[in-house]
């Protein structure tokens, strides 16, 4: 055995092999996201881009710009908070309907046996669509029905988070202690009966919580969703952005930053008070 | 049970609920949108003729050779996005963990919550304005708010392991840089590659609506489409978006038990 001094890494050619492995799987995307750093130093573009960037300072608060600001930021927070009240009402039957711990056809053979699974498959398949279309691609689908607005915003957030919401509650509602729901369901009692009285009280804390972080989201989403015209906070920046109005668009992500940072906090003290 | 559930009256509850109740409604009124009128026939019979202009999706060869084309520039900007990010987010760890004195610590606190409380949007926004339309702008949008959310959690990782051998080899005279290369990242370095990992798989679904604002990907395609009235191209791209987001989605899970189980 060799017990010479190493002064070398002992590990280093393996470290070496690896890393040139990763970068000769990764240099092709770096090819294809056109990675180009030489482009933000072409004069055109830093020009504007600078431009832009030094009029940030001061942000504006004219009274009038402040007025459209404020009334922004409340239709943000209705926007998230009427979504979210939207996909609970969407999520809870939903979620009553996969949850497998309320399954009668579960116990044994039972009548509508095909039926009930096939209620449940599309709910799934429903569940899936919903969430798997990101928010922002709903609030665009819908720009296009419900016209520019709060109202399109309002039911993106119902839709994708409603798809969440099912699939979590009915997560939460499978690892909870499912005994109780069990024996109300082998001794005759119905569906909602079960989840009522068996799964709930154990369950309801979790889901109010989880529900609660999920309004925090909301909030953060309902900002980033009027970039496709789906009104609140986002809309107002992306029409300052486009006349390149800095001094406005800085002010805004103030007020953003601060909103967000309030959802933060409220949340965080419901949460705190639930569990 | 040998005493009752106590079902007092529970004055708190019933405020609660009153006023998340009527917080609700009033949201519902300053947005002034009656869910009701989603219901009217008028409305179901707007929203199913909407609805049929999506099908059938196009399937010509052609375009889903394009599809195909913004799905490997998707899934491109993510993972360089997320690579530029865990690089930056390494050098932003140390100073962020407390290692170059408090005043540094604070002052990177700061940038890094700046960085990451900014949404990828408005980074894209910004990005598309300094270096043109295309995914450079998205990669480079992505990996500021990347770094921002994994600078935070290395230095949290970095400031919290255990110092033993990072001390063992201070002690043996090792300097400060090869301490932490030889001593702590070796223990991180897991740790590390999860939180990398973990974003990236939030950056592939991020990535595929960047394109909303020009910046490259499936969202450019999808967007340009629907301006132009294409539903039938369009819902082919939404299917492209569902098929990458629930698949990274079910492979991630799929690996997360593997490794649950691996663990015990």
């Amino acid at each position: 055995m060799d017990t010479r001094f190493q002064d070398r890494d002992p590990a280093a050619k393996g470290r070496v092999l690896k890393a040139c492995l990763l970068l000769a799987i990764l240099w092709p995307t770096f090819d294809v996201a056109q990675f180009n750093v030489a482009l933000a130093m072409t004069p055109g573009n830093f020009e504007v881009f600078t431009n832009f960037l030094s009029q940030f300072f001061p942000p504006s608060f004219q009274p009038d710009f402040l007025k459209m600001v404020l009334k922004a930021t409340l239709e943000t927070l209705a926007m998230a908070t009427a979504g979210i009240a939207l996909a609970m009402a969407i999520a809870i039957p939903l979620s009553l309907i996969i949850t497998h711990s309320l399954s009668i056809s579960r116990l044994g053979p039972a009548s509508g046996h095909r039926a009930a699974q096939l209620a449940r498959y599309l709910a799934r398949m429903a569940i899936l669509l919903m969430r798997g279309i990101p928010e922002i691609v709903w609030a665009l689908l819908l720009v296009r029905v419900f016209g520019l607005g709060p109202i399109s915003g309002v039911l993106a957030i119902a839709v994708t988070y409603g798809g969440m919401l099912a699939k979590v509650y009915s997560e939460i509602l499978e690892t909870e202690n499912t005994r109780a729901a069990r024996a109300l369901l082998m001794l005759g009692s119905g569906r909602t009966a079960a989840f009522l009285y068996g799964l709930l009280p154990g369950a309801s804390q979790e889901l109010a919580s989880y529900t609660v972080y999920r309004w925090e989201c909301a909030v953060r989403a309902s900002v980033v969703m009027g970039f496709v015209g789906a009104g609140g906070l986002g809309q107002l920046m992306d029409q300052s952005m486009k006349m390149l109005n800095g001094g406005e668009v800085s002010a805004i992500l103030m007020v953003f930053l601060a909103l967000v940072f309030l959802a933060d906090s409220i949340s965080l003290v419901i949460r705190r008070q639930l569990a | 049970m040998t005493k009752a559930v106590s079902r007092d009256f529970c004055l708190k509850c019933i405020l609660t609920f009153l006023l998340i109740l009527s917080l609700v409604v009033a949201s519902f009124v300053v947005v002034s949108f009656n869910p009701l009128a989603l219901f009217t026939l008028e409305a179901l019979g707007d929203m199913a003729l909407y609805i049929a202009r999506f099908f059938p999706p196009d399937l010509s060869v052609e375009f889903l050779l394009k599809v195909s084309t913004g799905l490997v520039q998707t899934f491109a900007i993510s993972a360089v996005a997320t690579l530029l990010a865990a690089l930056m987010s390494l050098f932003l760890a140390v100073p962020a963990a407390g290692q170059m004195g408090q005043g540094v610590k604070v002052l990177t606190r700061f940038f890094l919550n700046f960085l990451r409380s900014v949404p990828e949007l408005v980074w894209a926004v910004l990005m598309v304005l300094a270096v043109g339309l295309g995914p450079f702008a998205g990669t480079l949008a992505l990996a500021l708010h990347t770094a921002g959310v994994l600078g935070r959690l290395f230095g949290e990782a970095l400031e919290n392991h255990d110092p033993s051998a990072h001390l063992a080899l201070r002690l043996a005279g090792a300097s400060k840089a090869q301490a932490l290369l030889y001593g702590t990242l070796p223990i991180l370095g897991s740790r590390l590659l999860s939180y990398t990992l973990y974003r990236w798989e939030m950056n592939i679904r991020m990535a595929t609506i960047l394109g909303f604002v020009g910046a490259g990907g499936l969202g450019q395609i999808l967007y340009y489409e629907l301006s132009l009235l294409h539903e039938q191209q369009a819902s082919t791209v939404i299917m492209a978006m569902v098929v990458l987001v629930v698949g990274v989605d079910m492979l991630s899970n799929q690996l997360r038990r593997e490794q649950m189980h691996s663990m015990g």
